[in-house]
């Protein structure tokens, strides 16, 4: 499929505008068709696009609500005297191999495979059976019947089909499908299992990094993910800037890493938030699966597989915050998870920021966007414009400084359409989809 | 104005750090270590990095009183805690500090991840259950007591030596079946209805107020012979009063919600 790298930065239209309650997860499925939500409520929202069609042009990429069901619901662990709050961490779709949609979504400590499947057919005329489905008495029977499907309306139905719990001591940060389609794996902030899609009363820990003297820990588990080819390859990143590549071929417990990816730290710029802000909130494969990208609060850096020792390309998302460390710190800004994705070509990288505007960087071009997810500002099929943050000196029409940025609305997670310049935005509890320019 | 006052401190903290940097950047291509080194001597940057050792200890703190805390967070404020002390042992200033009130173990203790993880390791074993109830005692604590003493006790393993949690002790089952359970059944009734908002409350205020830093800032700006310890002793007993009543008033409802727990 042609991808059209250039427009993706330069020109984005603004399609569509859901609000729900706030945003925790965005995720495309492995066509495009779908876009599920988790919210904070413990609820996905699935999307579809509309179907496309030659006299209405203009129709392309709009979404309508597909399906809506509660994944997860409050719980409270009276053992532990923990609340386990319902909110959907991550959404991982499974590739589709009829014509039902699978889904795993999971909270802080459960994990859950949901079946979406379609009925637009029942079966009518039982012989035991009246039409609302009680039974009839046996005297009234004297003839025989062939029951019949009949068409209905369409129906979309959330079946739970597996609950992965018990598993996890820590929050549940990561879940990553194999690509051999049987297994999963889920991390916590100490912890990464193995699970297999059938069997839900036992895991295989295949990472574990808690220290036996819990007063040594000094790192944790910020993500993980599977190589999108290789079913053995998985690579989780930690609260000090590190990645490991680990090969499940090696050994059982994936304690040694194959790879260690890790870019010396520069002096010149170290603070007392060095450590802070270069933890990694999120990483991510490309879909080639030679390069693993990698969130940071300041900055997105893409790693090659292999070379390990500084990253191949960096990219700034809003450097001017480095001279607002010391704020951000306070009110606890410094903390938040960013997450990144590629697009469909692994040519373009997005990420989130403040005042709901995400970050474009075209890895060929070099060049890179700033735009902003906004009702006010983005009428339908407008083309959105790039914002400026104006960094010291005059500020001039149109920039905005940093002063005056909102650091609630902030944009965490975002979604790239598997092959087409479509992406999905949550900014707090609004959910925007943008896609490149009609022609 | 207060605020206002803090909030310029603040900023005066984000541009002495700039600056910072700047010195480094500037003639720092040669000799990084050592401007560096004589960066470090400058009376700006020790203010500016006690302030930022208060800020951490105050979040640190926050964190221990957290059921079940964010360990990520933790861990990397415990971190730069850690490094902070680390450079203050080399150039003597930590000492100074340990030495002034509470003593370096309790800092150690602060720093120490162990308690922050306190909540998946020793719930397990069924330690923690008075999770929610100690809470608010050891909030009120922090404030009157030294922090030390609540510190050395939630490591130690043992049960916290506050009211809340003796109640557990003190219902003997054997005794009292009936009106264990019962007590159960409001505790739990009292969770399910309170707790959740009003904790939430607190922590949404906590968050823009205990934590309000612009006023240890202030406290801190004003009066720099001062040991952080002081300062986290004098820091609690003044934020409520001059930056936010919600906070007080937040903090009289559980107090409520921990009469009805121990009456009950």
């Amino acid at each position: 499929m042609p991808m059209q790298s250039q427009s993706a930065v330069t020109e984005i239209a603004f399609v569509f505008f859901f609000a729900a309650d706030i945003i925790s997860t965005v995720e495309f499925n492995h066509t495009g068709e779908l876009l599920a939500t988790g919210d904070k409520g413990g609820r996905v929202v699935i999307f579809q696009r509309e179907q496309e069609s030659k006299n209405q042009p203009h129709r392309r990429g709009e979404y309508n609500v597909y399906s809506t069901f509660q994944s997860h619901e409050p719980e409270f662990d009276y053992l532990k005297s923990l609340e386990i709050e319902e909110k959907i961490n991550k959404i991982r779709w499974l590739p589709q191999q009829n014509a039902a949609y699978f889904l795993l979504s999971t909270n802080d400590k459960t994990v859950k495979l949901w079946k979406v499947s379609e009925r637009d057919k029942r079966p009518e005329g039982y012989n035991l059976k009246d039409e609302d489905g009680r039974l009839r008495d046996p005297s009234t029977i004297t003839t025989l019947r062939v029951p019949v499907l009949r068409h209905m309306d369409l129906m979309v139905e959330a079946t739970p089909r597996r609950v992965f719990a018990n598993a996890h001591t820590y929050h549940i940060n990561s879940i990553s499908v194999n690509s051999d389609y049987e297994t999963y794996m889920s991390a916590d902030d100490l912890r990464i299992n193995l699970w297999n899609f059938e069997i839900t009363n036992q895991s295989f820990n295949i990472v574990d990094i808690k220290p036996a003297n819990m007063e040594e820990l000094t790192e944790v588990i910020t993500a993980a993910e599977f190589h999108p080819h290789h079913c053995n390859t998985f690579v989780y990143s930690s609260s000090k800037g590190t990645i490991r590549l680990c090969d499940m071929r090696a050994s059982a417990l994936c304690d040694r890493h194959s790879k260690f990816f890790e870019e010396p730290e520069d002096p010149s710029n170290r603070s007392f938030f060095s450590e802070i802000i270069s933890s990694i909130s999120d990483v991510k494969f490309s879909h080639s699966g030679r390069y693993i990208m990698t969130r940071d609060y300041l900055t997105v850096k893409v790693w090659d597989l292999n070379m390990e020792n500084r990253p191949i390309e960096t990219y700034q998302v809003h450097d001017y915050l480095r001279s607002k460390l010391c704020s951000l710190y306070e009110n606890d800004c410094i903390f938040d998870k960013f997450e990144c994705v590629w697009n469909g070509s692994d040519s373009v990288i997005m990420t989130g920021s403040y005042n709901n505007f995400f970050r474009m960087f075209d890895r060929n071009t070099k060049r890179d966007v700033t735009l902003e997810a906004s009702r006010e500002n983005s009428k339908p099929r407008a083309i959105l414009k790039p914002r400026k943050v104006c960094v010291g000196g005059k500020r001039r029409k149109d920039e905005i400084s940093v002063d005056s940025l909102d650091f609630s609305k902030k944009i965490l997670h975002t979604s790239w359409h598997p092959s087409e310049n479509i992406i999905a935005v949550a900014a707090t509890n609004n959910l925007y989809i943008f896609q490149d320019k009609v022609n | 104005m207060e605020e206002e006052e803090g909030l310029h401190q603040l900023q005066l903290l984000d541009t002495m750090f700039v600056r910072g940097l700047k010195r480094k950047c500037f003639d720092g291509e040669e000799d990084i270590e050592g401007t560096l080194a004589g960066f470090k001597a400058l009376p700006s940057y020790n203010l500016q990095r006690q302030s930022l050792l208060d800020m951490y200890l105050v979040k640190l703190q926050l964190c221990h009183m957290l059921v079940e805390p964010n360990l990520c967070r933790s861990v990397l404020i415990a971190n730069t805690v850690r490094q902070i002390q680390e450079e203050m042992t080399q150039d003597g200033t930590w000492q100074m500090i340990s030495t002034q009130s509470t003593g370096q173990t309790s800092l150690d203790r602060l720093v120490s991840t162990d308690i922050l993880c306190r909540s998946s390791k020793e719930q397990v074993e069924g330690k923690l259950v008075q999770g929610y109830s100690s809470f608010p005692k050891d909030f009120e604590d922090t404030q009157s007591q030294e922090s030390s003493e609540i510190l050395s006790t939630v490591t130690s393993g043992q049960a916290p030596r506050s009211l809340q949690s003796n109640m557990w002790e003190i219902e003997n089952p054997q005794e009292n079946r009936g009106n264990f359970q019962k007590s159960l059944d409001q505790i739990f009734e009292t969770l399910e209805n309170k707790t959740p908002d009003s904790v939430e409350d607190l922590f949404s205020e906590v968050d823009n107020s205990y934590y309000d830093l612009d006023t240890v800032l202030t406290v801190m700006m004003g009066n720099t012979k001062m040991g952080h310890c002081d300062v986290l002793e004098t820091f609690p007993s003044q934020a409520p009063t001059n930056s936010n009543s919600n906070c007080k008033s937040d903090l009289n409802e559980l107090d409520h919600i921990v009469e009805i727990l121990v009456e009950s």
